[in-house]
């Protein structure tokens, strides 16, 4: 799927922090694309590693967390060798991020449009008078009512919504080529959601920027992406557009993910869960990481990793099954389904 | 056979002081839970939704008086809990059970898993102290564990073990009444639907009844057989599961339903986006407390409370409380947005 639209390609992302008990690889091999005015999601469940690579995108890592390998190319260039200046320069300005807090990512002693302003003045140019007049701006453009009043509020006195709100306005202000959304709607009640989700996708139509979606939560996927990269213990282990993802899965994780997702849109019998726990970092299998957990696994599975292989259609899939070295059936039941080995 | 009643919560009332002044006095109060009432038979499992702040919490919280009610009864087989000593109400703990949303917070990480089963057992004089222990190990593998673990702390298991460490704390005392407070909101979906699926065997297995507190319709449709809705301290609409899902009556009903992001890239839904925020609950909306964000309010909605109740269009045991269910059903009003 490497093609020129593409804003920002991440190629085999290796992310690892040095902890007492030695190093952990958060991220071990994370590749996608961000086409150019699309959005895309990363999906997995705590501990798969989707914070940490769009952290390690702005190199935003704490101090015991490095970036050890692969790529991330920005317009051409790549952001893991860049100089902490430039760095700078992009952060706020052509990659923004809003988080999953607002009331914890606000400065709770300034007002909100101090804190709009800051990346007015220090990337724009601008004096902070101008910076003023914009920062309204930007409040009226992300939906916040009477905005004269509230350019003047602190944090506080917002609701959780409204700070979300903000933040938006703010990640917005310098006009981002591409946004990273951490959650920005897990901490808020559904009809907020609801809100925030239309003002995110209606403000992308209009500034044709790109978005990052970071979620856990597999509606808000299918309701805001085009495509989307699902994670499991650091790593992609499937990378397709959203209709495949979510009408033929390929990974015996995603599809195990699906089929244990409660709807509220259609009557379920018994869910399916998928069995065991998430590998503790410290103790990763050595062949592919949800072997433990597959009912599909083979040997080869427990012994070696696969690796991401990108199919006929451009979708990329880590799993034994499509390869060629297949030692399994033909037709493989995953979860209730069956699905076509290759080979 | 009859439904046997296990639960009848009758005008139940949850105040919270707000204590102001250089004095320290009460100068207004949070009004959490404001007269509700509502039935829960033996067997069944009724969830509670509704968004923060909506009082969901609170309720669960007032039935095991663990809050001190402001007003109402909790009748528990006919007694009514709100007006019983602490000391009796400590024997009716017995038979009440919860199970918290945080796995982390609600167990003690001092001790092992066996000593907190102990300790519940012990409290409420389950078992004589030499037949506890095989007790713990049968519990443990109830709930999925595993007999070696009991001696184990809590910092050694994960979240998903840990709330079945709450759910075998729950079934120590052979509760019949089990209030789920969030419990699985805070586990990984895959996790989450082993948590569901045990709590589901469970009921089958010790006729367990369940009053469900959640915010996630996906969970309280796979598990409920009713649901009530809240809505600022208020219950908006109460109906079978059925009926909620596909013919829900209250604005707030639908609009919450339509606000919910469905996994499938092929539903296009209209979806209702209500404006603005929720009101506070120290001083709510007067009429109904919907009507700051409903679209189809009118003046007798800011005036006049709407109560519970029922229409044509809806199955027995179906209620909602809007003035104008019928009109909105018949598209005789407009919403406006």
């Amino acid at each position: 799927m490497i093609s020129k639209d593409n804003v920002l390609e991440v190629r085999n992302l290796q992310t690892s922090f040095s902890t007492d008990k030695g190093e952990v690889r958060a991220v071990d091999g994370v590749s996608f694309d961000v086409p150019k005015g699309k959005t895309i999601g990363i999906v997995g469940e705590s501990g798969s590693g989707k914070s940490i690579t769009s952290l390690s995108i702005l190199r935003l890592l704490a101090e015991n967390g490095k970036i050890k390998g692969g790529e991330i190319r920005y317009k051409g260039e790549d952001l893991t060798k860049v100089s902490e200046k430039r760095m700078r320069e992009l952060r706020g300005n052509e990659i923004s991020m809003i988080f999953q807090e607002p009331m914890t990512s606000l400065n709770p002693v300034y007002t909100v449009g101090q804190q709009i302003s800051e990346a007015l003045i220090s990337h724009q140019g601008m004096n902070k008078k101008q910076a003023m007049v914009r920062s309204v701006e930007l409040l009226k453009l992300v939906g916040i009512p009477s905005p004269e009043k509230r350019v003047k509020a602190y944090p506080f006195e917002l609701s959780g919504g409204m700070r979300q709100r903000v933040m938006i306005a703010m990640s917005l202000a310098c006009d981002p080529e591409i946004l990273i959304a951490d959650e920005p709607t897990t901490a808020l009640d559904v009809t907020i959601q609801a809100q925030i989700l239309e003002l995110i996708k209606d403000l992308q139509e209009r500034l044709g920027m790109s978005v990052i979606f970071i979620t856990h939560d597999l509606g808000v996927v299918a309701e805001t992406c085009d495509y989307v990269a699902v994670m499991y213990a650091g790593q992609v282990v499937e990378y397709s557009d959203i209709r495949t993802l979510f009408k033929q899965p390929k990974h015996p994780y995603s599809i195990g993910l699906l089929n244990s997702l409660p709807r509220h849109d259609i009557d379920q019998e018994k869910l399916m869960p998928i069995k065991g726990n998430v590998p503790s970092p410290h103790e990763m299998p050595t062949g592919c990481r949800f072997a433990p957990r597959c009912p599909a696994a083979t040997d080869l599975c427990r012994a070696k990793m696969p690796e991401l292989m990108t199919d006929d259609s451009g979708n990329q899939i880590r799993c034994w099954i499509y390869s060629d070295e297949w030692p399994g059936e033909k037709e493989v039941n995953v979860y209730g389904e069956t699905r076509i080995a290759k080979g | 056979m009859a439904k046997q009643e296990l639960l009848k919560v009758e005008g139940l009332k949850q105040y919270f002081p707000i204590k102001g002044g250089f004095l320290g006095r009460t100068v207004n109060h949070v009004k959490a839970v404001d007269d509700i009432s509502f039935t829960i038979y033996e067997g069944e499992t009724v969830s509670i939704v509704g968004e923060s702040g909506c009082g969901k919490s609170t309720t669960g919280r007032s039935i095991l008086r663990l809050e001190e009610p402001t007003e109402g009864k909790v009748e528990f087989q006919g007694v009514d809990l709100a007006t019983i000593s602490k000391r009796q109400m400590r024997d009716y703990r017995k038979d009440l059970q919860i199970i918290f949303q945080d796995p982390y917070a609600s167990i003690n990480p001092r001790q092992t898993v066996a000593s907190v089963l102990n300790e519940a057992m012990e409290i409420q004089n389950v078992l004589p102290a030499n037949k506890r222990r095989a007790r713990i190990e049968e519990l443990l593998e109830t709930v999925g564990l595993l007999p070696y673990q009991a001696d184990r702390f809590p910092h050694e298991f994960s979240g998903g073990q840990r709330q079945r460490i709450g759910i075998a704390r729950a079934l120590s005392v052979d509760p019949k009444l089990i209030i789920c407070d969030e419990a699985v909101s805070a586990l990984d979906v895959s996790i989450q639907a082993q948590v569901l699926n045990l709590l589901e065997d469970l009921q089958e297995q010790y006729n367990l009844t369940y009053l469900f507190i959640s915010h996630d319709l996906g969970v309280v449709r796979h598990i409920s057989d009713r649901i009530i809705v809240m809505y600022l301290g208020k219950i908006v609409e109460i109906a079978d599961k059925h009926s909620l899902f596909e013919n829900p009556q209250h604005p707030y009903t639908k609009a919450l339903l339509s606000a919910i992001p469905v996994p499938d890239p092929d539903k296009k839904k209209e979806r209702i986006v209500l404006k603005g925020d929720v009101p506070s609950p120290i001083d709510p909306p007067a009429g109904c407390r919907f009507h700051t964000r409903c679209p189809f309010a009118t003046d007798k909605c800011r005036t006049e409370e709407p109560k519970l109740r029922t229409s044509d269009l809806m199955k027995e045991g179906h209620e909602a409380a809007c003035h104008y269910m019928e009109e909105i059903s018949a598209g005789a009003m407009q919403p406006n947005y």
